[in-house]
């Protein structure tokens, strides 16, 4: 056993290094993110729970990137990761203008923070219960010295404003409000210190349909004025479809596929992202859909199958795919893709179907 | 204090007295509730239409609160056909849920009440008004003629009983067929299979923390067909589940409905899910239905404003739009409920005679009606 175990507990850590771009605002390379698993009499690592393992992508200015997968596939993983939020990373680059984020003292990392911003799933814990709304608002404003005291109020009620909360809502608390509202303060708070890339970790989920448009409409309000760049982890992919510029494909804790909106929903490449698509409830009762129904459920992350991570539920599995990890390449221009389906066709040429 | 002035703030003395008002009232359903021996003959009664298989009839349900009556269901009416499914749509906290909990007599009592009306449940040979039953005869209704799907599926099974003790429980209470422990135990495995479980003898001995979502829900709906009910309620059945597996199980419910002939009450505010799985649909706003009609006539012609704003404000795959459609406002406070329509502060369509009372239901096809006053004229020429 212990060979084997010895060398699944080896992180491999090679990567290409990839040179700043500025059109970039964000890019992620091979990015790595493994939870160990602790067990036996004195708490040994026996093993990695590979939540985030080898993401690539770059996101530019201004824009939007959906990320789409089921639940456990390790989006919000992937979010936390890019933002510093749980703890090391274990391989990979992150670059946020430029700066290897996991290179930064903590000193820098603070001043770095007010830059990039997360709005949470749940706006019913993600609050304090005992913060007034404008403590909750104002709290990072005042830590990292946004603006001057003097003009602090009037800050804050301006970025309410904004996000269209009244200045008198500053005084109350957060059982006070429904949950649209709470999701407004959420945003506002992540807005309140000027960021310039917001991760978005499923902001509507937890919404009714008519307060989803509401909360929609204001991101994308707020990125129109402030000139705002948000990765969108949802799981809704009507939501994503709309809101997003680009879209990344998850499966299993890697990116299976990435490319504009327009090609992902238009001609969906890899097996995984067609099944994903099929699977949409479409509010029309005489839609007759081909479903492809994905058998069982996503294999466990501390144990992924050999070769490509989608064989075990895939409708095109071939013999090869249980084997050889397919690479990530260019199929299409800015449309990437990692199946053995298109082994044979020459990266970034237009491909028959 | 300024707070103290505010509407919805109440002082202490007022709140003792709304409580006392309210502890006389309950304290009287109760009371009603908890005799023994009711003769069968005073909740017995006729179906208006046989072929179907539930009928709310003006159903009233309050809940008596210290802050006031909160009017949660008021005045719902319409009918579940046997063998087919009814959609019930709407925002949170527009009583759907609790119409299905009226049904199912598992409102939180004693402040939950159904106060007037009639939910007739058609038993083949008989019909029982459930609203009158007492709990002796609704102990044998609930899982045996009507069983619930509840929304959360991690928390609708009990987490220190194996799996399968949890679905025989159900089999043994209402055991119909007389059947032995081991014929339980193959009902059971069958009942297993039947959901799509395909190691169905290891998932029997297993605990609800060893299973995915998806199969969790799967067990609860295997729980829920043990005794093959007249009446399935599904309460948001694949709210908490990713779009692949919610697509497994509205496969599955589609197959298993056509299989035993049961009717389906299905609750969920995603229209798309609504869309694939419903025969009938009614909407529901704060308390009462403002639509209802066969699928077809809801989405393609939907007729009320809220049901309008409803599909306008849901992004669609493969449809392009610049801004999404967000209805305007909120719902209006539960216990001071307008007297005009409740949507008329958030609507953009409203005409002349929305300043009146709240609207009689109107009909525009056989099948479809409508609560809204822009329809009135319509009929009239």
């Amino acid at each position: 056993m212990s060979k084997e175990k010895a060398q699944n507990l080896r992180i491999d850590n090679t990567f290409d290094p990839v040179t700043y771009d500025p059109q970039y605002i964000l890019m992620v390379n091979n990015l790595k993110k493994y939870f160990p698993i602790k067990g036996g009499m004195i708490s040994r690592t026996v093993g990695y729970v590979k939540a985030v393992d080898g993401v690539t992508f770059n996101l530019k200015r201004g824009t939007t990137m959906g990320l789409v997968g089921e639940s456990g596939c390790g989006k919000t993983t992937c979010g936390r990761t890019i933002l510093r939020l749980s703890g090391d990373k274990t391989g990979g680059q992150v670059l946020f203008n430029g700066k290897e984020v996991y290179d930064l003292s903590d000193r820098e990392m603070r001043s770095m923070r007010t830059k990039m911003q997360i709005i949470f799933q749940d706006p019913f814990s993600s609050l304090s219960p005992r913060l007034p709304v404008g403590e909750i608002i104002g709290e990072a404003v005042r830590e990292h010295n946004v603006v001057s005291r003097a003009e602090f109020d009037d800050y804050i009620d301006g970025v309410m404003d904004n996000c269209g909360l009244q200045p008198f809502h500053k005084d109350r608390y957060p059982h006070e409000f429904s949950g649209g509202q709470r999701q407004r303060i959420c945003i506002a708070r992540a807005l309140a210190v000027n960021p310039e890339f917001v991760v978005c970790d499923e902001p509507v989920s937890a919404l009714d349909v008519s307060i989803q448009a509401q909360i929609i409409n204001l991101l994308e309000d707020l990125q129109e004025k402030y000139k705002l760049t948000y990765l969108f982890i949802s799981h809704d992919l009507s939501v994503v479809e709309h809101i997003s510029d680009t879209v990344g494909v998850m499966y299993l804790g890697n990116l299976v596929e990435y490319g504009t909106t327009k090609d992902i929903f238009g001609e969906p490449l890899h097996p995984y992202t067609k099944a994903l698509f099929s699977a949409i409830p479409v509010p029309d009762p005489d839609a007759k859909m081909k479903r492809i129904v994905l058998e069982g459920s996503i294999p466990s992350p501390a144990n992924p199958p050999s070769g490509c991570k989608f064989h075990t539920r895939c409708a095109n599995c071939m013999k090869i795919c249980s084997e050889v990890t397919p690479e990530w390449k260019e199929i299409r221009p800015g449309h990437f893709c990692a199946c053995h389906l298109y082994d044979d066709v020459k990266p970034a040429e237009t491909a028959a179907e | 204090m300024a707070k103290k002035k505010q509407v919805g703030y109440l002082s202490a003395k007022e709140a003792r007295r709304i409580s006392k008002e309210n502890r006389k009232i309950t304290n009287e359903f109760e009371k009603k509730r908890k005799r023994k021996n009711v003769p069968e003959s005073e909740y017995l009664t006729t179906m208006h239409d046989p072929k179907n298989a539930v009928e709310f009839d003006d159903l009233h349900t309050y809940f008596y609160t210290d802050a006031g009556t909160v009017k949660a269901v008021d005045g719902v009416s319409f009918n579940v056909p046997i063998g087919k499914t009814v959609g019930v749509v709407g925002e949170s906290g527009c009583g759907k849920s609790v119409t299905s909990l009226s049904l199912m007599q598992l409102l939180q009592r004693p402040q939950g009440q159904v106060a007037s009306g009639e939910i007739r449940l058609n038993l083949g040979d008989k019909a029982y008004d459930v609203t009158k039953a007492p709990n002796s005869a609704m102990q044998k209704i609930r899982g045996n003629v009507v069983s619930m799907i509840f929304q959360e599926p991690m928390t609708a099974l009990n987490p220190v009983f194996r799996i399968g003790e949890q679905i025989e429980e159900v089999l043994e209470l209402h055991n119909v067929d007389h059947m032995t422990e081991h014929q339980m135990k193959e009902r059971t495995i069958e009942l297993l299979e039947m959901v799509g479980i395909a190691n169905s003898e290891g998932v029997y001995k297993m605990f609800p923390h060893e299973l995915s979502g998806g199969m969790r829900q799967r067990v609860v709906i295997a729980m829920a067909l043990a005794c093959n009910p007249r009446v399935i309620i599904a309460d948001e059945p694949t709210t908490a589940l990713d779009v692949t597996i919610q697509a497994q199980i509205l496969d599955l419910l589609r197959n298993l409905k056509d299989k035993i002939n049961s009717s389906i009450m299905f609750i969920t505010h995603d229209l798309g899910v609504i869309a694939e799985m419903a025969d009938f649909v009614v909407v529901m706003y704060a308390g009462r239905i403002i639509e209802r009609g066969t699928a077809q006539e809801i989405f393609h012609h939907p007729a009320h404003p809220y049901t309008i704003g409803l599909m306008a404000s849901k992004p669609v795959v493969g449809k392009d739009v610049e801004k999404l459609y967000s209805i305007p406002g909120k719902v209006p406070n539960p216990i001071n409920m307008p007297n005009y329509c409740y949507f008329k502060d958030r609507c953009e369509m409203c005409v002349k005679g929305c300043e009146g009372a709240y609207p009689k239901e109107i009909k525009l096809s056989e099948t479809h009606s409508v609560s809204c006053y822009r329809y009135y004229g319509q009929k009239e020429d």
